[in-house]
């Protein structure tokens, strides 16, 4: 007897419909109502995270003005800032947030394969979250020895907060590990076992590609995470040694002996680059169906986008070492990475052109979700540039630890995931709450957010050139440094501020559209994938109806000759045939 | 219900592959649970062997000589001073439990609900000896020799934290299989899968051959070594 695909099994259908308010909205197993806890949760720690930039930034500019930032004030906010960003914000939103919402409605699912598990993963993500919230009341407050945490100054006396700050942060990793897990395996099992009738895997939209990849990627690179905080909440709390050698603090010699500094390195690499992708690939793939929909065009190199995606995952697990060139390491390690890194710019290349290549006669309309993709282009290509120079070891020794790296990191993964997420959230906003929002404030949004990033991060390049170090509190009398570097200081001050109080115009956009906003219909882009075809909006408890959709052809028919409008959805038929099967355009 | 799913002939060799990979729906013709005990066991093996690296480069760039571990896990049993005695008969258990877990994957697929359940039980005993001798083995270098995670009278301190982390991180595994299994082989005797079929015994299973797994590599690394 012929396979029936368990989707198709009777017995798996059957959801239960939500009764009352707390399983509807709170204690729900609907992914689209968990995608927007995970998005709500990700974006208020993200708001603290700017608050806390925005405090470094009125330090940097004006050294002695505020009293209450002190020193080790100063650390424990860059290192709040950088692991809420990176983590809480950017891996949540992604996976959790937009992973949810769009994997079940892009491949055609009624839901997640397992939703009781994936409602555990908010909650367990937000217990992580009330973890780390918690280490700013603790004695001694959060920890300050940076995002890398490197020991041993992360556990020995001197980094503020190495009393219990260090130790809620790595529990609270621990658990967000935990919460991920649960949610990263709902995420692959749906996109590899869920798919509707016809969704072959190379119909699939980018999006969906790129969630799905950095979602393989998470599953492989936080064990190296979770494995390095086991070890290091044992060093710290009974005194085993991993990673501290013989070392001498406060004049005196510790009972710890013939630790590995460096294994921390390398175990928090080897999660830390991948994690780079995590946030970048979701982006991509977002940014790809952003564009193709709003340039009525077919994505450029389909094919080709997808094995990108597939071949920067891959690619990611082998350049960890960039990161710890000047570690004292073997120069043939560093030769060694240094070759990966510029191989996996690459693909990362390709995808580049394959944006620009979609623009290119396209029929370019420009939206605010268009706007914040291209956008993106700028920002990416600008932060992929810089990472050339620091992939190169040479290069890397004298920009290490300088403001150039800051600039570098805060293009690639700081404003472009951040602008993707901006340009998705106005891109489905109405499918997810009904209305349209208001096109003149998102485009203000934009254009303030935009050039006031730019702002804040080109000059850090030249700061970088200059020397300026990365992660002082002040940089007082240091003769190789200019004078006009702390007027540039100020310069970026004030755009960050600017930057931090334009997304109110964001939050004033949501909220007031949430009430106000003009009834939405459909499918108001005219986009092809099967989320906008749902039977209504925005998508009820299990998505399609009584009926699930069936796919005919790939996610990226835009302006097909011959056809009275540009684009052609997925459950459209070819012409005289019907079979699923059907060589679509994508395979000529 | 859908039919053609897999109804023509497929293609063979790595066209057969990418076919497979890309068709329709279901990227492995394999149920949702089971793919994802796969996809959690990719995940899980990356957790041990961070584990596994990380001991071994703390064995190599520790300053201070390690200790043998032949002497170290060696038990007088009658008057003979036999080497690794103990943790030869706990793999031996460990392997066995993996048998008879094989045969109860076995009977759940031709519904045999009694030999299921009495076979996953075994599996669980074995499990949990297996765990009991760790705890013995555990008490006998606390107690006896003196080891603990911050140093040890043999050698390098990283000896007893590795051996703890990484043993009770496997422990840990078996405990939940004890568990696991004993909640799976009594929802097997009440019927709970009559009408959703025993998939779920080769998914238990798939859990417990992975410990077993671990185990041996454990054993090859720890304590061969
Ligand atoms: C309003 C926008 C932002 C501003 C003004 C800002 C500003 C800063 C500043 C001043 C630092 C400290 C530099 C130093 O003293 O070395 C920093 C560090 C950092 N930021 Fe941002 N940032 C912003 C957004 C982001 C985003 C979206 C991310 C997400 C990836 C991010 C990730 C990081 C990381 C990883 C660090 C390094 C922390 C460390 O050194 O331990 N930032 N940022
Ligand atoms: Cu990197």
């Amino acid at each position: 007897m012929a396979y029936v695909a368990i989707a198709d099994r009777d017995h798996e259908h059957h959801l239960h419909d939500p009764q009352t308010f707390i399983t509807k909205y709170i204690w729900s197993q609907d992914h689209k109502v968990i995608a927007i806890q995970y998005g709500i949760t990700a974006i208020s720690v993200g708001v603290l995270a700017m608050i806390l930039s925005a405090m470094m930034r009125l330090q940097l500019a004006f050294p002695d003005v505020f009293s209450f930032i002190t020193p080790n004030n100063y650390y424990q906010f860059v290192t709040m800032h950088g692991m809420i960003m990176v983590i809480y914000l950017l891996t949540a939103l992604f996976l959790g947030g937009f992973g949810n919402f769009l994997i079940p409605l892009m491949c055609g699912a009624r839901d997640m394969v397992f939703p009781y598990v994936n409602m555990l993963s908010f909650w367990v993500y937000l217990l992580s979250v009330i973890i780390l919230m918690a280490s700013f009341f603790v004695p001694g407050g959060p920890t300050g020895a940076g995002w890398t945490l490197y020991p041993p100054q992360s556990i020995l006396p001197g980094t503020p907060g190495t009393d219990w700050g260090i130790l809620f942060m790595l529990i609270s990793l621990a658990v967000f590990i935990v919460a991920f897990t649960m949610g990263g395996l709902n995420y692959v099992t749906t996109v590899l076992q869920a798919r509707c009738r016809g969704m072959t895997l190379m119909r699939m939209p980018l999006s969906v590609w790129g969630i799905f990849v950095a979602t393989i990627l998470g599953l492989l690179a936080f064990p190296a995470l979770l494995v390095s905080a086991v070890m290091m909440i044992l060093d710290k709390t009974i005194g085993t040694s991993f990673f501290i050698p013989a070392v001498l603090s406060m004049g005196e010699s510790l009972d710890h002996l013939g630790g590995s500094p460096i294994l921390f390195q390398h175990l928090f690499w080897f999660f830390g680059h991948p994690e780079v992708y995590i946030v970048a690939l979701p982006a991509f793939g977002i940014i790809s169906d952003l564009i193709s929909t709003h340039a009525r065009k077919n994505i450029f190199g389909y094919r080709m986008m997808v094995w990108a995606i597939v071949a920067i995952g891959a690619l990611s697990f082998v350049v960890w070492a960039h990161h710890m060139y000047v570690s004292g390491m073997n120069p043939y390690f560093g030769f060694f990475f240094a070759t990966t890194t510029l191989i996996i710019a690459i693909p990362t290349a390709i995808k580049v052109y394959n944006w620009v290549l979609t623009l290119w006669q396209g029929n370019i309309r420009f939206t605010v979700p268009m706007m914040f993709a291209i956008g993106f282009i700028f920002t990416f290509t600008h932060g992929g540039l810089t990472g050339l120079f620091l992939g190169n070891v040479t290069v890397d020794l004298p920009l290490s630890d300088t403001y150039f790296v800051v600039g570098h990191f805060h293009m690639v993964m700081g404003v472009s995931p951040v602008l993707a997420v901006f340009g998705a959230i106005y891109h489905w906003f109405p499918k997810i709450s009904g209305r349209m929002f208001n096109e003149t404030l998102g485009k203000w949004h934009f254009w303030l957010t935009f050039l006031g990033t730019y702002s804040i991060y080109l000059p850090m390049h030249y700061l970088g050139i200059l020397g300026v170090p990365r992660r002082y509190y002040a940089n007082g009398i240091t003769d190789f440094i200019p004078e006009s570097a702390q007027t540039m200081n100020v310069g970026i001050t004030i755009a960050a501020l600017l930057v931090a109080v334009v997304q109110i115009i964001f939050f004033v956009n949501i909220i007031w559209s949430l009430r106000n906003g003009k009834k939405a219909d459909s499918n108001p882009w005219g986009a092809t994938t099967l989320e906008w075809q749902t039977p209504d909006t925005p998508p009820k408890h299990g998505n399609w109806g009584p009926e699930l959709p069936v796919v005919y052809r790939w996610a990226y028919d835009y302006s097909v000759p011959g056809q009275s409008l540009d684009f052609i959805p997925q459950t459209e038929p070819h012409h005289g045939h019907d079979s699923v099967d059907d060589e679509d355009k994508d395979k000529k | 219900m859908s039919q053609e799913t897999n109804a023509t002939a497929l293609p063979v060799g790595v066209t057969g592959v990418v076919t497979d990979w890309s068709g329709d729906k279901q990227a492995f013709h394999v149920p949702w649970g089971k793919a994802m005990m796969w996809i959690f066991l990719l995940s899980d093996t990356f957790i041990f062997t961070s584990f596994l690296t990380g001991y071994m480069h703390v064995r190599t760039s520790t300053t201070v000589p390690w200790p043998n571990p032949s002497e170290v896990f060696a038990l007088t049993i009658a008057g003979h001073h036999i080497p690794l005695i103990l943790i030869a008969i706990m793999t031996f258990i460990l392997i066995t439990s993996s048998g008879t877990m094989a045969l109860a994957v076995n009977y759940g697929y031709r519904r045999d609900r009694k030999k299921t359940m009495l076979l996953m039980l075994a599996t669980a005993a074995f499990g949990a000896m297996f765990v009991s001798m760790q705890a013995f083995e555990w008490t006998k270098l606390i107690v006896d020799e003196g080891v603990r995670p911050w140093g040890n009278p043999m050698g390098a301190a990283q000896f007893g934290a590795c051996f703890f982390m990484i043993t009770g991180f496997h422990g840990l595994h078996v405990s939940i299989g004890v568990i696991y299994l004993s909640i799976v082989a009594f929802k097997v005797y009440r019927g709970d899968y009559e009408s959703r079929g025993y998939e779920i015994v080769e998914i238990v299973g798939l859990y417990w051959h992975f410990v077993d797994l671990v185990w041996v590599f454990i054993f090859a690394l720890f304590y061969l070594w």
